[in-house]
């Protein structure tokens, strides 16, 4: 199912398929937020805000919800 | 055999230990220092390795990759792209993390693109084992053309093999270990021509970033190679896609996990460290802890240094042959020095904790925790690491405030850290305190000096949070902005670098404050015993004259005391200090309390400097503290100076004021603009003096 990573819930894993390469910037792609890559919710802030993902499996990073609305992904069926 | 000297640049991410491995190679002998003109901070260390040779070693801020978004990573490109620089490298160590070589590898990629002799080391070490994973090395290494060393820091491993291998860097490999520039072989073909001699990398690079170079500017760059900035954005992202893309193939076959063998402590730590309720409490617990340290702990070593140096000052009176010479140094330096010295417990605490915090990864938790409800306020969850670190000095607290992308959530927090209660503070609020509260306890438990302190902590910390949103609806700027924030894996610290970290920050604290303290002691103590009168002289005349025209007699020490307030008065220090009365007297001042504020402009903790320095000039009775001093000094009418109102007044005057010229300093550098410094000046100290003012009016 394709969707948006601000859209997640914690322990979803899924594989990014695009990128807003306008609105995202360089420093998140060079932290593995690129496509084709695995993601994973590790935990999302207590006021939904910000998200805290594994991606890349390793590189583990926290950005807002509007960053996050930015990276399509497609979820990994359970 | 002739001694060589080599300079080594130590190279990483941030979080990949690399702090550790120069601790570990160059142990205390380090320097710390800054880079000209700018207050990133410079530390070069030195290790002899075999064969006589010795190294100069570097540790560079800490950098994702050469495409720079800070001035601390504009440094390590900087020092990369300038052969003729002096630290520039002969030979490159980059420092992963074994957890995270995916990540890591891409830097490593683009510093072996400069063809810069490189080394790899793959730290932490000892976590394979737990976490499953198995590296092919012969494999990494051939792909990598490079040398790769095994170390882990925590277990002392690898450190000797990565001397021996910095001593063989001749031997290293200097080819790149990808071909970048087929993102756009047009164009780099172009552009090969167009600078045969120079490295296309760098050329690259320079285009890219708005980075200096000295041998090639970018001006000089002909047009028909300028591109749009869209343009050069896209083709960096397909550059970082291409390393990714190597470093994924590489890895495919040098780097095995096994799952089933990994044991996840970080997740177990994380689900209870972030929880939306324990993740708070244990955040606050921690908050107490710190402020625990401080008034309690550090209380006993503090009550020994200030009766050590009240010791010292009448053994120097005692010993040393009477005379100007000897005021100047049991009046002046002794009581300046020992001001400072005094509260080296209390920072040494302040900064044990902050490092702790840092080094564990538990502060990218407090980030992750806190960012939603910092941004109400038009802060940024990192701005908790400027805050919490402002409670130990707001210079390095507003230059962490580098790491917060957004220019406005930035600005905000450089501009309301200096409220945070500095260690500055620390000295005045207690001695005040200690004068104006009695050492009750409430309910038997908490102390009420104790509690007041706290008081102006939180003081401090409210009016922090207010400016800021006051700010944040005032200033409008449209920043575009975006938020990430590593979260590393939690490391039990090493006791090597918190300590190494502990005791640089301490010793550069008290050496940079004990100049500026010794400095205005001597001039204080200058004009305190030097007048432009005439009369000065012959003060014991004029007082007998007097008292004899009032018809009492002065027994020999009453008339020495009296001759002391005369001579004080009539200086060029009570001169001044009566010029200014009239300003300070509706906050409840006198002017002596007035020169300790003005003089305090330099730096806060002058403030009890200079208030030991003028009643030691006053009278040169030097066994009692300077506690008792002030609780001896009285008005002409007879009433105490240091009264209660007076106390609030000043407890609150040093709460709020802006009173020290580096943090302004530093304001000016990281903002680039006299403007925001003045504006903290002027909005903090005129604060100060009308809450100052209406508290001494009701309370007197």
């Amino acid at each position: 199912m394709k969707t948006t990573v601000d859209l997640l819930r914690i322990g979803d894993k899924a594989t990014i398929t695009n990128v807003d390469l306008d609105k995202i910037p360089l420093k998140l792609l060079e932290m593995g937020c690129l496509p084709d890559n695995d993601l994973e919710v590790i935990q999302i802030a207590p006021l939904g805000d910000p998200i805290y993902l594994n991606v890349n499996n390793g590189s583990h990073l926290a950005i807002r919800k509007e960053t996050a609305r930015e990276i399509e992904v497609e979820i990994h069926e359970k | 055999m002739s001694i060589q000297n080599i300079t080594v640049a130590l190279i990483g991410n941030p979080n990949t230990g690399k702090t550790s491995v120069f601790n570990q190679l160059t142990g205390l002998n380090q320097q710390v220092g800054n880079y000209p003109g700018i207050t990133v901070e410079k530390k070069l260390g030195f290790c002899k390795l075999p064969n006589h040779v010795k190294a100069n070693i570097l540790d560079l801020p800490g950098t994702y990759s050469l495409n720079a978004s800070s001035i601390d990573e504009n440094v390590v490109i900087e020092l990369l792209l300038n052969k003729n620089d002096k630290l520039y490298p002969d030979v490159a160590v980059v420092i992963t993390d074994v957890e995270n070589l995916k990540r890591n590898l891409l830097l490593f990629t683009q510093i072996k693109d400069l063809e810069i002799p490189t080394i790899l080391v793959i730290n932490m070490s000892d976590r394979m084992k737990p976490k499953g994973i198995s590296l092919n090395i012969t494999h990494l290494e051939e792909q990598l053309k490079t040398k790769i060393v095994l170390v882990s820091t925590r277990q002392g491993i690898g450190i000797e093999d990565l001397k021996n291998q910095i001593v063989d860097y001749k031997s290293l490999s200097t080819e790149p270990c990808l071909n970048a520039s087929s993102i756009d072989v047009d164009y780099f073909d172009k552009l090969r021509h167009a600078f045969p001699d120079q490295l296309l990398y760098k050329l690259w690079l320079v285009i890219t970033q708005d980075v200096n170079f000295l041998n090639l500017e970018r001006n000089e760059i002909p047009n028909q190679f300028t591109k749009s900035h869209s343009e050069l954005k896209r083709l960096q992202q397909k550059e970082t896609i291409k390393r990714y893309q190597f470093i994924n193939d590489t890895l495919k076959v040098g780097l095995t996990i096994d799952k089933e063998n990994a044991t996840d402590l970080r997740s177990k730590l994380d689900k209870i460290l972030t929880h939306k309720i324990f993740g708070y409490l244990i955040f606050f617990a921690i908050l107490l802890l710190i402020f625990q340290s401080i008034f309690d702990w550090s209380s006993y070593p503090m009550d020994f240094i200030d009766a050590s140096f009240a010791d010292l000052a009448s053994y120097a009176k005692n010993k040393l042959p009477a005379g100007e010479f000897t005021n100047l140094i049991t009046d002046g330096i002794i009581p300046g020095i020992g001001g400072i010295v005094i509260f080296i417990p209390q920072i040494a605490f302040l900064f044990l904790f902050i490092s702790v915090l840092e080094e564990s990864g538990y502060m990218s938790r407090v980030v992750f925790l806190m960012d939603k409800i910092m941004r109400r306020y038009g802060l940024s969850g990192k701005s908790v690491v400027p805050l919490i670190s402002g409670t130990a000095c707001a210079i390095p607290a507003i230059m962490s405030a580098r790491n917060i992308e957004n220019w406005k959530e930035r600005l905000i927090t450089i501009l309301v850290t200096p409220f945070i209660t500095c260690s500055a503070r620390l000295p005045v609020y207690a001695i005040l305190i200690a004068l104006i509260i009695p050492e009750k306890r409430i309910l038997g438990i908490f102390s009420l000096q104790g509690a007041t302190l706290m008081i102006l902590y939180l003081l401090g910390f409210g009016m922090a949070i207010f400016s800021a949103f006051i700010l944040n609806k005032i200033l409008k700027f449209k920043a575009k902005s975006y938020f990430v924030v590593e979260m590393p894996n939690y490391k039990l610290p090493l006791f090597k670098n918190v300590a190494i970290n502990v005791i640089e920050k301490t010793k550069s604290f008290v050496f940079g404050a004990g100049k500026i303290i010794l400095a205005i002691s001597i001039i204080l103590w200058f004009l305190g015993s030097h007048s432009p009168n005439a009369s000065f002289g012959n003060a014991e005349k004029i007082v007998a004259e007097n008292a004899k025209n009032k018809g009492i007699t002065l027994d020999q020490k009453q008339l020495e005391s009296e001759v002391g307030t005369y001579k004080l008065e009539n200086s060029f220090i009570g001169i001044i200090g009566k010029s200014i009365e009239p300003v300070i007297k509706p906050l409840g001042y006198d002017w002596k309390i007035g020169i300790a504020v003005v003089t305090s402009f330099a730096a806060r903790e002058v403030f009890v400097g200079t208030l030991a320095t003028i009643y030691s000039v006053e009278n040169n009775d030097d066994d009692s503290t300077i506690k008792s001093k002030m609780q001896a000094d009285v008005h002409p009418d007879g009433s105490k100076i240091f009264n209660f109102a007076t106390g609030v007044s000043l407890l609150l005057f040093y709460a709020f004021a802006m009173q020290c010229a580096s943090t302004l300093a530093v304001t000016k550098k990281e903002t680039n603009s006299w403007k925001w410094p003045m504006v903290q000046l002027i909005f903090m100290s005129g604060f100060a003096y009308i809450t100052a003012l209406i508290a001494y009016q009701f309370l007197k």
